[in-house]
């Protein structure tokens, strides 16, 4: 069976800036404490691009887990020692109207 | 319809007004409407006024709120007589359960909230939910711990807040939940503060509600309370004067 999936973009809101490696491990970090390793594994996270220009990364998660990402996103306080704040700029199920709301 | 979301609990630094500043601009950027601030007694109007225009150049509506720490119930009883016309909202922190159960019974009161992470120090019960119910009290919910602590003081937390969600819902006290944020970091876009209520399993379109239908309605019935067209619930004043027939 097609696994159903979401693209989210992602802001980091930040007066540092961090490299894809740093984000991602962040958010598998709040997945983990949140969720645990069996929430975390159904979550399907992964790195689809990152635009450090406008610090907006762009992650796919199954579509079931959209709310749980939030969550965990939400709960990202500190990258690397540094605060931060990741908002949820934006959801779609297709990375092209992704790109397309953002303009990017 | 475009849903409208409240963030009734920022908690800025007042004598900073730029970091105030700061913290508006933040919440129309997250994509709120209305935001409240606990403002100080003792010059609530000057803070009022400014708040007033910095957030109206942001495009939002600021409401006036107290947040009552009251030692015991006679001293809850006083700020309630003093405050409640002067304010858009009154919180009470509940810090006993004396406290918290006259809270609860109190028509002035607004929100109940329950800032201690240690369950035996939270009181929101069977018995405060009944009384909650009958006076219309709100149970508020500051996000703001559930993002900050970790490991088992979270998981505590957690464990606390579903007790106290379920008990709510089954005595069908309205859930508001804040950010709490004294910092523009701490700061959460709405449907994010919806998501993390998932975590302690209130389910979406409660989530929703809590942090657009239940405060605006609370701030709705609160400002026609303190109109001065007001008279009793469901009789105003729409006339006055010689035409007056």
């Amino acid at each position: 069976m097609k696994v159903k999936r979401r693209y989210l973009a992602l802001k980091v809101d930040s007066e540092e800036s961090f490299g894809s490696k740093e984000l991602m491990n962040a958010l598998w970090q709040a997945f983990l404490k949140l969720f645990g390793e069996y929430g975390a594994s159904k979550s399907g996270l992964a790195l689809i691009d990152h635009n450090r220009e406008k610090e907006i990364l762009i992650v796919r998660v199954a579509h079931k887990e959209v709310e749980k990402a939030r969550a965990a996103v939400a709960t990202i306080t500190r990258i690397e020692s540094k605060p931060v704040a990741v908002h949820v700029v934006s959801v779609s199920g297709t990375l092209k109207a992704l790109k397309e709301k953002l303009k990017i | 319809m475009k849903r409208i979301f409240a963030d009734l609990h920022l908690k800025p630094s007042l004598g900073d007004m730029e970091h105030a500043k700061r913290m508006i601009s933040r919440a129309s950027e997250l994509g709120y409407s209305l935001i409240a601030m606990p403002l100080p007694p003792s010059s609530y109007k000057n803070y009022a006024v400014q708040l007033h225009s910095l957030c109206k150049e942001q495009g939002l509506d600021f409401a006036s709120r107290l947040d009552l720490k009251p030692k015991t119930a006679g001293e809850l009883i006083r700020f309630l007589r003093k405050f409640r016309r002067s304010f858009e909202i009154i919180a009470v922190v509940c810090s006993s359960k004396a406290v918290a159960r006259q809270a609860a019974k109190d028509r002035r009161v607004d929100f109940l909230n329950f800032t201690e992470v240690d369950f035996h120090r939270r009181f929101f019960d069977k018995a405060e939910a009944e009384l909650a119910s009958k006076s219309l009290a709100a149970l508020e919910i500051d996000m703001k711990p559930l993002i900050t602590l970790e490991g088992p003081e979270r998981v505590r937390l957690l464990s606390a807040l579903r007790r106290e969600v379920d008990t709510a819902k089954d005595f069908h006290v309205p859930i508001v939940v804040s950010s709490g944020a004294k910092e523009e970091m701490n700061m959460r876009k709405p449907l994010e503060l919806a998501a993390l209520t998932t975590l302690f399993d209130l389910d979406k379109p409660s989530a929703i509600d809590a942090v657009s239908k239940n405060p605006l309605a609370i701030v709705k019935r609160n400002r026609e309370k303190l109109s001065p067209e007001f008279i009793a619930p469901g009789i105003r004043l729409i006339r006055r004067g010689k035409n007056c027939h």
